[in-house]
Formats: structure tokens, C-alpha cells, sequence
């Protein structure tokens, strides 16, 4: 297999996880809140589905399981956020060492344990496509769920009065709840379906795309997920788009190889950081963003 | 009926002592079920983390050790923090901080100026100001969020610091471990009780606190930071600069990790290595607010959050509790912190609906 074929068939699995989480976030964060505790709510949300997956051998309770434990984490921060309004950031990073913290001590006895994947679908027609129908068609079925829901997400929010309500919280919180939205409402059910979305990113981090849980294995896709939500300035075209880019370059070193450049790991593996403080200088200059302090 | 909160003019005292402590007694509460839904010993678990670091003398000091970086990057944090000025970054400006310090050693192995460990730490000081101020340049001239832009700052960190351990730095004789040589006597900070690994960075991070504590409390400086954080419209019609407090809140935020990094290579480590990225900079974050941000409570958080570090140490060995016991424990203790916190700020008000 060609380095560019190992892209093409790589890629789509290596960004799901950072799709998952940062459109989550992306709706937590339209609706005018921060949550910092991707990297937490995804390590917890991977190593429960894990476990399930190990004992059961169903991934769709893994998928179930690690999304409602994710969301019970996000929970959490709602509470504490808009239940006794303190501070976000705060709250972010205490949901956040939490579920890292929890993810360990439950997945301890389970390290080097080793369940299997998921299969890659052949599509009849799609994968006799030359170069990639082999490649970036054969892909297991949760890829192809993701990108009919990320399609959803995108029709919900743009098309639909709930996409408008959301988008009013977001913008201005009083405004909206003088005209009768229920904004405590429509932030609990945001921030629920963050932590959900986290968890499914966790869940096909350590059941499908490497089935194995190791602790750690998150690996910083957390914060490269909240990263993303900024490169795709809050909409779900670019914030997958930006998935795809930060997947490629998560691939590190077989990209740099494929793309035939001689630079250091590491260099590749800060871009998606540099290219995001880059998006929030040429972001802040032109329009405050509804969320973030000016 | 309906609850609401209601804001209190001036937090109680008592509260002010009481949350902390029942956030403690919570979090307890919490592990010892948890622990004990695990399957471990709970007891033993938390006799471990709480108890065991005081019952020897060595034990104490390491609590003693581990107290100063948490210390000195708190209390420069919670500068910021008051401020609303979010440095969540301070992981990041410690990788420079012991970076920059590592760099004279590193290029003058054998250097036996006497200057050598004065001048560690003032790169280490200049280091971890800089990589912070980053992040005051790009808010106050361009609006960048410095929640985030300080964040991804730390993930390029841990990046710069991989690649010079793999790469330029790495020692040739160290067998390919990602780390540099270790340092001459002259390049370590030195111990303050013998026989320990006790040194001099716990009268930086105690010197920082009186610092905090004076300008804090009783400098119009302080004063201004905290109205800016308190009542940010009122701190502008007072004609307090804004971007002064950014750049204040950063940079004393990242001075204070960067002397803790520079302090952390040339103290337990004695050398540049990977495990210099052992989150102290977000341990810092919980230290600061669990401490009310206030210096003097930071004292005593940065104490607690020590000693169940190394008590978590000791609980992997008598209760056979994972090292991330001690991070869940973090976890939780900020997170009823923050809900007892509501105790000082505001107070319960039912609605009742008035009969017409």
C-alpha cells in the first residue's frame, strides 16, 4: 500500500473521533457556553465502551454505554455551570481531570487486553471505483453513520427553528428568554448532547479505530477537538472539513513521508495548534464570537 | 415555588472556611464509595492518601517539594484569575520556563561559573513570561480568546520539548532516552533540609505568596485587578486600563510557572526529561480556586492537593489504587468546591407565588 492509498483509507477513521467530539462542542458552544472537559468526557466515554465491548462483545452497547456515561460527566458541568453558575472554565477542567482520572482507574484491569474492530463494508459499485473504492469508500459502518449525521446536524442547525432558537441562546442568552426560550433548557440538553457526542468519539477511538484501551489514549484529541471548533468557526461544513485536515496530520509521520517532506514530527503535530491561534487572531478581528469572552 | 439564587453583597466569612472543608468531607465521601464500588480496600485507600504522608519525616518533605511549584504557579494564576484574565496554559509556560533554564546546562555541560544557577532562573523567569505574553499580545491587540490561544501554547510546548529531547538535546550517552544530560552540582537548587529533597524553590513559591498577598490585599494594583475581574464596566469608568490587567494577570502568571519549570529541572529532576510535563500547570488551576484564590487559602490548598500526591503515591503501593486515584480526586474536590462555592455567593431564595 502506497503512502497517499494509506491516506485515503486512513484518514476518514483517523478524524472521526475529532469530528465526533467537536461538533458536540460546537453545539455546547452555539449555545454560549465553554466546556473544557472534551479530553476527559471522551478518555471515560472510551475506556466504559471498551469494557462493555470486552464483556458483551456488542459494540452498539459500548457505542450506548459510553455515551450515556459521557453524558452523565457533562452533567456534571451543567450543574455546575448552569445550575450554581460557576465558573465555566473552572468547571471545564474539573469534569475534565475527572474523567481522565476515571477513565484509568476503571480501564486499569482491562490494559492490554485486546478486542476486535469493526469490519469495512464493501459497497457494491462504490468500492470498484479505481484508486479510492478500495480506499476511501471501504470504511466500517460508524464512519458512514457519522457522515449522514453530521449532514443532520448541519440541517438542524441551518434549517430548522430549533437551529434558530439555539443560535438566539447563543447570541443573546437574555433576549431569548424575554421572548419565552426556554434557555436553561435548551443549554442542559446542548451541553447533554456534547457529552454524549464525546463519548461516541471515545467509544470509536478504543473500540474500532484501535481496539485495545490503553490509559492515555486519548492522546490530546480532546483539545485538538475544541481546537477544531475554532478552525471551523462554529459551522458544521468547515468544523468537518477542519476534521479531515487535523485527521491527515494526526497520521504524523506516514503523512509527512506521503507528502514527501522532510519535517520533524513534531511540527506536524503542532500545526492544528498554530493554525488555530492563527484562525482566532483573523476570527476576534473581524467578529466577536458569540462565545468566548472579547 | 420556585428556587433562585441570589447574589449576596459581601460573602460570609464562615462560608468562606466552611466550603472548602465540606468540599474535602464531599470528596471523601465520594472516593471512599467509589474505591469501595471498585472492589479496593477505602479505607486503607484513604488512610493512604490523607494520612500516610505525614507519618514519616521524608514523606512530609516530599509533600514539602511537591508543594512549592504548585504554590508559586497558583498564586501567579490566581492574579489573572481575578482578573478574569483565564490562563489555562501555565503547563505550557512551565515546559519553557525549564526549557530555557535547561539550555546552560545542556550547551555548557562542564560550566563552572558561579553565576550558573541564578542564571537558569532568570531565563526560566524570562522564558515563561514570554510564552505567556504571547497570549496577552494576541487579546489585547487582536481579541484572541486566552482561554484557548494559552492552551493550544501548552500542546506546542510539549511539542517543542519532545522534539529537542529526541532530537539536539538528547544526552549521547544516555542510552536513547529522551533526555539530556544531567546537570553539574553547580546548575541545582539547593536542599533545604538535609537528607531530603526539600530545596530553596519553597521559599520562592513562599516569598510569591507574600507578594500576592501584599499587592493582592493592600496595593492599588491589587485593586485594580480585582474590580476588573469583580465589575469590568466599572473598572473601565474608573479609567483602569484593561489591557494593563491582561498583561499583568499573564505575565505574573507566567514568570511564576516559569521559575517553577526552571526550579523543577534544576531541583528533583536535575535534568531535562519528559516527565517534566507532570501537570503541574493544570494541577495549579485546581489549587488556585479551591483556594478561593485568595493567597493565603492557596497556601493551604496547594498543601492538601501535595499531600494527596503523594499519599496517592503510597495508596498504589497499601491499597492498590492506580496513580490516577490522585487525579479523580483532584477532579472531584474542585467539582464540589465549586458547588459549596455557591454557599459564599449566594443564598437560596424561594418564590412563592403571591396570592393576588
Amino acid at each position: 500500500m502506497s503512502g497517499l492509498e494509506f491516506l485515503l483509507a486512513g484518514t476518514l477513521a483517523a478524524s472521526l473521533p475529532l469530528l465526533l467530539a467537536a461538533l458536540g462542542e460546537m453545539v455546547v458552544e452555539k449555545t454560549g457556553l465553554l466546556n473544557l472537559g472534551l479530553e476527559g468526557m471522551m478518555a471515560i466515554g472510551a475506556a466504559i465502551a471498551f469494557i462493555c465491548v470486552f464483556h458483551t462483545g456488542s459494540h452498539v452497547l459500548g457505542f450506548a454505554a459510553a455515551a450515556l456515561i459521557s453524558t452523565v460527566i457533562a452533567m456534571l458541568f451543567a450543574i455546575l455551570v448552569i445550575g450554581v453558575k460557576a465558573n465555566e472554565v473552572a468547571a471545564g477542567l474539573a469534569i475534565g481531570v475527572l474523567g481522565l482520572g476515571l477513565s484509568a482507574l476503571f480501564g486499569k484491569s482491562y490494559e492490554s487486553r485486546t478486542i476486535s474492530g469493526l469490519p469495512k463494508i464493501d459497497i457494491p459499485i462504490l468500492s470498484d471505483v479505481p484508486l479510492i473504492g478500495p480506499t476511501l469508500l471501504t470504511q466500517d459502518i460508524v464512519v458512514w453513520l457519522a457522515v449522514l449525521g453530521t449532514m443532520a446536524l448541519w440541517w438542524v442547525l441551518n434549517r430548522t427553528k430549533l437551529g434558530l432558537i439555539i443560535a438566539a441562546v447563543g447570541e443573546n442568552a437574555d433576549a431569548a428568554r424575554s421572548i419565552g426560550y426556554p434557555v436553561v433548557l435548551i443549554r442542559m440538553c446542548a451541553v447533554a448532547f456534547g457529552g454524549a457526542m464525546c463519548g461516541l468519539a471515545g467509544a470509536y477511538a478504543s473500540t474500532v479505530y484501535t481496539p485495545l484501551w490503553a490509559d492515555g489514549m486519548i492522546a490530546g484529541r480532546g483539545w485538538i477537538a475544541l481546537a477544531l471548533v475554532v478552525f471551523g468557526t462554529w459551522q458544521t461544513g468547515r468544523v468537518a472539513f477542519g476534521a479531515l485536515l487535523f485527521g491527515i496530520l494526526s497520521l504524523g509521520e506516514l503523512t509527512a513521508q506521503a507528502m514527501g517532506v522532510g519535517l520533524p514530527s513534531q511540527v506536524l503535530s503542532s500545526l492544528p495548534y498554530l493554525v488555530t491561534i492563527l484562525m482566532l487572531v483573523v476570527i476576534s478581528r473581524r467578529r466577536s464570537c458569540p462565545t468566548l469572552p472579547p | 415555588m420556585k428556587l433562585r439564587l441570589i447574589r449576596r453583597d459581601s460573602a460570609s466569612r464562615i462560608a468562606m472556611f466552611t466550603a472548602p472543608v465540606l468540599a474535602l468531607v464531599l470528596t471523601c465521601l465520594a472516593s471512599l464509595i467509589l474505591f469501595a464500588a471498585l472492589g479496593k480496600d477505602a479505607g486503607a485507600a484513604l488512610h493512604a492518601l490523607l494520612l500516610k504522608p505525614f507519618l514519616s519525616w521524608y514523606s512530609f518533605s516530599e509533600v514539602l517539594l511537591k508543594m512549592a511549584p504548585l504554590l508559586l504557579i497558583a498564586q501567579g494564576l490566581a492574579i489573572g484569575f481575578r482578573a478574569n484574565v483565564f490562563n489555562i496554559g501555565a503547563e505550557g509556560q512551565f515546559i519553557v520556563g525549564a526549557l530555557c533554564a535547561s539550555a546552560l546546562p545542556v550547551y555548557y555541560p562542564d560550566g563552572d561559573f558561579p553565576m550558573m544557577l541564578p542564571a537558569m532562573i532568570a531565563f526560566g523567569a524570562l522564558g515563561g513570561t514570554v510564552y505567556a505574553l504571547i497570549a496577552a499580545a494576541l487579546r489585547t491587540r487582536f481579541g484572541a480568546s486566552e482561554i484557548l490561544v494559552t492552551l493550544m501554547l501548552a500542546l506546542i510546548a510539549v511539542q517543542i520539548l519532545n522534539y529537542l529531547l529526541l532530537g539536539p538535546w538528547k544526552d549521547p550517552r544516555g542510552f536513547n532516552f529522551p533526555q539530556t544530560v544531567m546537570f553539574p552540582d553547580n546548575a541545582m537548587l539547593p536542599i533545604l533540609f538535609d537528607g531530603t529533597r526539600t530545596n530553596i524553590s519553597l521559599l520562592f513559591a513562599l516569598l510569591a505568596s507574600v507578594f500576592a498577598y501584599l499587592m493582592m490585599q493592600h496595593h492599588f494594583r491589587g485593586y485594580q485587578l480585582r474590580t476588573a475581574g469583580l465589575a469590568p464596566r466599572a473598572a473601565l469608568y474608573a479609567g483602569f486600563s484593561a489591557p494593563r490587567m491582561v498583561w499583568l494577570g499573564l505575565g505574573l502568571g507566567g514568570l511564576a510557572a516559569g521559575i517553577a519549570g526552571a526550579s523543577e529541572v534544576a531541583g528533583p529532576l536535575g535534568q531535562l526529561q519528559r516527565s517534566v510535563t507532570s501537570g503541574y500547570g493544570y494541577a495549579a488551576i485546581i489549587v488556585a480556586y479551591v483556594g478561593g484564590l485568595n493567597p493565603l487559602g492557596i497556601i493551604a490548598s496547594s498543601f492538601l492537593i501535595s499531600v494527596i500526591y503523594i499519599g496517592g503515591d503510597s495508596a498504589t503501593v497499601s491499597a492498590g489504587l492506580p496513580v490516577a486515584a490522585v487525579e479523580v480526586f483532584q477532579g472531584l474536590l474542585l467539582f464540589f468546591y465549586l458547588l459549596t462555592f455557591t454557599l459564599i455567593r449566594f443564598r437560596i431564595e424561594f418564590d412563592r407565588k403571591v396570592p393576588a
